[in-house]
């Protein structure tokens, strides 16, 4: 057997969450209008968001996370569909680094997303069907307008910080250079200024992998009440790979069989990380829209900071006011230290305040995902330093 | 590479040297004492960089700005005059060019204060002559094999660098054995022979 026995939810109750979320939606109608970078002009959309602790009264304690590539808004609660804990509960929540018993946390899915921003798998209004591909491609700067849209709607004109990881960090990023005087603070953990050519190599494998399933129907599954289940599947078991690093796999795995004694001489999964990665493929099917892992990994490959400055990072981050701390880890090849190092430089030569730590870890790149006591403390550490700065007394 | 003793003596003396609300940037910081105690007692608004990763990470937990980083190759990467002080405390020994780390000192600050121990101090020479073997002291515990610190000089030889490049020496101190100020007036070669550690602050 090589087939992925999985168990099967439908089309419906997958997009329930892109259509119809538990999140609280904010609606953005014809008065407000989104042009995107690719020049179209996107109205209506929406943004579904989550939120943790109280806005205080002159609205200056708000923290924006922005999630990864296939993260959502469900930063610190359970999640809707998968039942799991939200996915930065370590480092926010009360008493926690980011203290949602001080700050007030706000966190959206991403524009292009599928919980319940608009994004490839909502209902486009001109033609009562899924957008699918119709829908514009959506850049980092374009999820960066979005939110800085609902942090308008909660009449919030300066963010005391904007953290997050991987693509979230892009977006601190983004959000910091673009929207410079809105940011007191920035955290940027195991990202870029820019993809790099490997990891647009990785992306475009992924995206193959989605198109050459027949069930993906040129993007119409949803119409035609199918799935590219394996498509999907075999990109996030490949990404996957790209989110350890060799030296944890081994620790975990090793050349250890899956519940048997002796290979098999055949093609099941007889190695345990056969068998794990397999898990991670069928998991993530139920949870995250095939197109939507489309339009997100064309927007990390856009990505390119220096780029919209005439290849000078630095002047991407010219007369920055805000605070910025960099955090890599040195086993992370995707986003290895020399990116964050990159950055850390640029804001050196821009005059900017900055903070970069390399943590030790064999974790890779998903380490910022995880229990990391020393990125906790440098991360708890800054984000003290930043409130006193900005006048946050501790309650 | 700093030296690792609890109290330095020569932070009292480049605190005094810092003027209150200054730019600083704090070369080899370590794990960021001196820079708290320029930010608690001159509110600075206060930068570093260190080579080891332990000290960058304490640095940024106490919440400082630091950054990991060489002071002979990352320097290049920071503006001209960006900072009204660039300090290099207990470090330029350390470093592989320290006539070019200097020069960049006084690139990115309008000043530069530069701490470093004095291996023309009379018992360094003592040691060498005595028992003809590189001199291991409480202060410079390290072996000639193992030790950081590649490139020691006399206070006479730092002198003799500053006009190479040009630098002008501002205010000299010198602290002997106890800690102690080294009266003024004295000439290069007296502090050079009981001066255990000098501080300079040069500009350019």
């Amino acid at each position: 057997m090589t087939t992925f026995s999985s168990p099967s939810a439908s089309p419906d109750q997958r997009s329930q969450e892109a259509t119809n979320p538990h999140s609280p939606v904010v609606e953005f109608g014809a008065g407000k209008p989104l042009r995107l970078d690719s020049g179209v002009v996107l109205s209506p959309f929406r943004i579904a968001y989550q939120s943790y602790g109280t806005l205080n009264a002159d609205k200056s304690n708000a923290i924006l996370i922005c999630h990864a590539l296939t993260g959502d808004q469900h930063v610190a609660n359970v999640h809707p569909v998968t039942g799991k804990n939200g996915w930065w509960e370590t480092l926010v929540g009360p008493g926690k680094p980011i203290d949602t018993n001080r700050f007030f946390v706000l966190c959206s899915n991403v524009l292009g997303g599928c919980l319940g921003s608009t994004g490839p798998a909502s209902i486009n209004p001109e033609t009562g069907k899924p957008y699918a591909l119709d829908l514009s491609i959506i850049t980092i700067a374009d999820m960066v307008r979005a939110q800085a849209m609902l942090v308008d709607h909660f009449g919030i004109d300066q963010l005391f910080a904007v953290v997050g990881g991987s693509m979230g960090g892009m977006q601190v990023l983004e959000w910091a250079s673009s929207h410079s005087g809105r940011v007191f603070a920035a955290v940027a953990i195991a990202t870029g200024a820019r993809h790099s050519s490997q990891n647009i190599a990785f992306h475009e494998v992924g995206r193959q992998a989605v198109m050459a399933d027949p069930e993906w129907r040129e993007g119409r599954y949803l119409e035609e009440g199918t799935i590219p289940r394996k498509g999907l599947s075999v990109a996030r078991m490949a990404a996957h790979i790209t989110y350890l690093s060799e030296t944890a796999l081994h620790r975990k795995f090793g050349r250890n069989l899956q519940d048997r004694q002796n290979v098999t001489f055949g093609f099941d999964a007889d190695f345990q990380i056969e068998s794990y990665l397999r898990h991670q493929g069928m998991s993530f099917v139920e949870r995250f829209d095939p197109n939507s892992y489309l339009y997100m990994t064309r927007a990390m490959d856009y990505f390119d900071l220096a780029a919209e400055h005439e290849g000078r990072l630095a002047d991407a981050f010219a007369g920055s006011k805000t605070r910025f701390c960099i955090v890599s880890f040195t086993s992370d090849w995707l986003f290895p230290t020399s990116e964050s190092r990159t950055v850390a430089h640029a804001l050196n030569a821009a005059g900017a305040s900055v903070s970069f730590v390399e943590i030790e870890t064999d974790r890779g790149h998903d380490a910022f995902l995880l229990d990391e006591p020393e990125m906790f403390s440098a991360i708890n550490g800054f984000i003290r330093s930043a409130a006193r700065a900005r006048g946050l007394v501790q309650p | 590479m700093s030296l690792n003793t609890a109290s330095r003596v020569d932070f009292d003396v480049i605190a005094s040297l810092v003027n209150p609300g200054a730019r600083v940037l704090d070369v080899g910081c370590g794990d960021g004492e001196l820079l708290e105690l320029l930010q608690n007692t001159k509110n600075v608004d206060g930068r570093g960089v260190e080579l080891s990763q332990k000290g960058v990470n304490e640095s940024v937990a106490r919440g400082l700005s630091v950054i990991q980083g060489d002071a002979d190759s990352d320097l290049k990467y920071y503006p001209d005059a960006g900072f009204d002080y660039v300090i290099l405390s207990q470090t330029l020994q350390a470093t592989r060019n320290p006539k070019n780390v200097l020069t960049e000192l006084l690139r990115i600050g309008e000043k530069a204060i530069v701490s470093f121990p004095n291996f023309g101090h009379w018992r360094m020479r003592a040691s060498l002559l005595v028992n003809g073997r590189m001199p291991v002291t409480e202060e410079l515990p390290y072996s000639w094999y193992d030790t950081p610190n590649i490139h020691f000089c006399t206070i006479n030889d730092f002198v003799d660098m500053t006009r190479e490049i040009g630098a002008q020496v501002e205010t000299a101190v010198a602290l002997n054995a106890f800690g102690q100020r080294i009266g003024f007036n004295m000439p290069w070669g007296f502090w050079n022979l009981f001066g255990q550690q000098a501080v300079f602050l040069l500009r350019r």
